[in-house]
């Protein structure tokens, strides 16, 4: 049928054999002297151990210090001692009447732990949305995917359900539907627009928060006072001391979330790269967009439910450790999942003990801290947004 | 860089497929448009076109802006889907084959576009690499790169004459370090197609003769197969084997470019008149403007 299928040459056949499947043939002989440069210029597995070690090691020491300070000082023989008594099995009552014990058991370590866990997914959804929507910009508070997960965490809190024994699973379920919604209309924008500028998914960002701040503040019109000043203060992104059984079931959400994410590393380089490199380069990316914006989603639905709307942590330390470290995402995500988590623990420690008596929000902290960062990237740094 | 396994994958084995094995692609009566089908009276992007690409020769498509070359080039690399027609690549329709197994035969260098994030251009170049990388569980997806990818990089960033760049990052390139970039990033991905568009927009006089002759040297020597788009007719001229000639999504002739390269041709496709003599060394059509603006004929 076609002209060449008339002249089957013996190196054709040969060639059909050998090469149809991937390769020039064969691979040219290395010209080159040394791939010392490559080696020298990559992020390589020994660069990535000694970053995580340090960064885990700054985040230990630093918890230790958040455990420390409050209105009452902990020293750190008495913490250790405390820990090796919890370890070694010492008998409970002992440890339940030392005060010290139970402000640190019960009130500063689960707070310190619920920072740390909430500040690290905030950071990596923050990594993972910028990735995907190639915006430096892009955080789940800016982008009011948080504002919609808070949405649905009031109407479930308004019906009733935030009150009865479903808290535990429903809360974080109501906020991923949220979530989910604003998070799809960013999607539909990016899908239907080749080159989406930066600004226009921030504008969508804006007038996605206006909506539902603005449904938001009617449900807490139309609530009881007394509850309406509750969803006031979880509003404003609080962390204050959970219960072990809501620590262990944020664990758990956000954990699996971590992973999902930690698992598409690879895959968000590429993304990065933009969408049709990625396309050409053999990934599935509406598959792989779909399902990193349902765990972004989740993510921030469970941790809004927990903390309320704490901003600007998703842009803050991505942005700050990809100046540091580079934008490898295999470096780039579990390094900001480390900072961002480290960060929001200082900053909640801040939170409690620089107004003693009275406690700031967390959130007022991070957007007082993040607003005047994302202005100095909008206003100063232009020409690196394109 | 050829893996064993997957050789298995394209079965290419079979009589038929064989004897066809001499066309890297086959276009047959392709209809496309962006977007669900169109209404009634709306222009296609491309209409009816067809195509071969014989394996080892560099094609280039030229035509018009606007006239579907960018959009051709989309369909050889599946990102995106003719409405009508049939593409084969190898002789293997290119519905039926998986991205991740074409980005192992087909490398796409698409135009610029910006960067966003500061990856260094070893990095960039080193992502050429994923189609081959082996996926191993136990790893998290992290896959580090071992002593083969390096090579491959280190080898096409010496060929785009970019080594000395490994460590910057490219967001602080010049448009033509950027474009020799992904190129390099192409040729680390050891395809048997190359597909460019508008590889030589930012380049200086000395790459863009570096890359041509890169990708005519790859072409002879090892049966690496390329399709260019650009705008540059002297450089389609020099050193494509043929040039098809698209006009409002037709192609309107394709072949050797002392056939096709006319002032007649260039007339109808370009609707403006250029001079044409030999080129002093290799005896191929040479495209000059005219010294005036030419009036508009059609």
């Amino acid at each position: 049928m076609m002209p060449a299928a008339r002249h089957p040459t013996p190196s054709a056949s040969a060639l059909t054999a050998s090469t149809l499947s991937t390769g020039i043939v064969p691979p040219e002989p290395p010209t080159i002297a040394s791939d010392r440069p490559v080696q020298d210029s990559i992020l390589t597995p020994s660069r990535w151990w000694r970053v995580m070690t340090a960064l885990s090691l700054v985040a230990c020491l630093l918890g230790l210090v958040c455990l420390q300070v409050g209105t009452q000082y902990i020293g750190v023989g008495r913490i250790i001692g405390l820990f090796s008594s919890l370890l070694f099995d010492r008998p409970v009552d002992e440890r339940m009447v030392d005060t010290t014990g139970v402000i640190l058991f019960q009130v500063r370590l689960p707070r310190v732990v619920l920072g740390f866990l909430v500040g690290s997914c905030l950071a990596s959804v923050g990594v993972a949305l910028q990735a995907l929507l190639r915006n430096p910009l892009a955080d789940p508070y800016v982008l009011g995917v948080s504002s919609g997960a808070a949405l649905g965490v009031a109407v479930a809190v308004l019906f009733g359900i935030g009150s009865t024994v479903l808290a535990l699973s429903i809360l974080p379920v109501c906020g991923f539907v949220g979530g989910l919604v604003a998070l799809a209309v960013i999607y539909r924008m990016a899908a239907t627009h080749e080159h989406l500028p930066i600004h226009s998914v921030l504008l969508a960002g804006v007038i996605l928060n206006a909506i539902f701040s603005a449904l938001i503040m009617f449900i807490t019109s139309i609530m009881e006072p007394n509850r309406s000043f509750g969803m006031m203060a979880w509003l404003m992104g609080s962390l204050t001391a959970p219960a072990y059984p809501v620590l262990a079931a944020l664990s758990g959400y956000l954990l699996i979330g971590l992973v999902l994410l930690f698992k598409q590393v690879r895959v968000l380089n590429i993304l990065a790269l933009g969408e049709e490199p990625a396309h050409s380069l053999g990934i599935d990316t509406e598959r792989v967009k779909r399902f990193i914006f349902l765990v972004s989603a989740l993510m921030t639905g469970a941790v809004v439910s927990f903390s309320g709307m704490i901003g600007f942590i998703g842009m803050i330390v991505p942005h700050a450790v990809r100046l540091v470290l580079g934008a490898d995402h295999r470096l780039l995500l579990p390094a900001s999942a480390l900072v961002g988590g480290t960060f929001l623990m200082v900053a909640d420690t801040a939170a409690r003990t620089l107004f003693v008596p009275s406690e700031v929000p967390v959130g007022v902290i991070t957007a007082l801290a993040g607003g005047p960062f994302f202005v100095y990237l909008l206003v100063w740094r232009k020409d690196r947004l394109a | 860089m050829t893996r064993i396994d997957s050789t298995a994958q394209i079965p290419g084995g079979g009589p038929e497929s064989g004897l066809v094995a001499h066309h890297a692609y086959t276009v047959g009566g392709v209809h496309f448009s962006y977007g669900p089908l169109r209404l009634q009276g709306e222009p296609w992007v491309l209409r009816d076109v067809r195509l071969e690409v014989a394996q080892g020769e560099i094609l280039g498509i030229v035509g018009p802006n606007g006239s579907g070359k960018t959009s051709l080039l989309k369909l050889l690399a599946k990102l995106a889907v003719p409405q009508e027609g049939e593409i084969a690549l190898f002789g293997r329709p290119l519905r039926s084959l998986s991205h991740a197994l074409l980005a192992q035969t087909v490398a796409v260098v698409p135009q610029d576009s910006p960067q966003m994030f500061p990856f260094t251009v070893a990095e960039t170049v080193l992502m050429g690499r994923f189609p081959h990388r082996r996926r191993s569980g136990w790893s998290l997806g992290f896959g580090w790169e071992d002593r083969e990818d390096c090579q491959a990089a280190s080898q096409a960033m010496a060929t785009m004459d970019i080594a000395h760049l490994a460590g910057r990052a490219v967001t602080d390139l010049s448009g033509g370090e950027r474009q020799r970039t992904m190129i390099a990033r192409a040729l680390a991905q050891a395809p048997r197609v190359l597909l460019l568009d508008e590889p030589t927009a930012f380049l200086d006089l000395q790459h863009q003769l570096g890359i041509c002759a890169t990708l005519r040297r790859l072409c002879d020597k090892r049966g690496l197969t390329v399709v260019i788009v650009s705008h540059d007719l002297n450089l389609a001229s020099q050193y494509c084997d043929r040039v098809g000639m698209l006009r409002a999504g037709r192609m309107c002739t394709i072949g050797a470019p002392a056939e096709v390269m006319s002032v007649d041709v260039l007339q109808e496709v370009y609707g403006c008149e250029v001079l044409i003599d030999a080129h002093p060394q290799s005896g191929l059509p040479r495209i000059t403007l005219p010294r005036h603006g030419m009036p508009f004929r059609g």
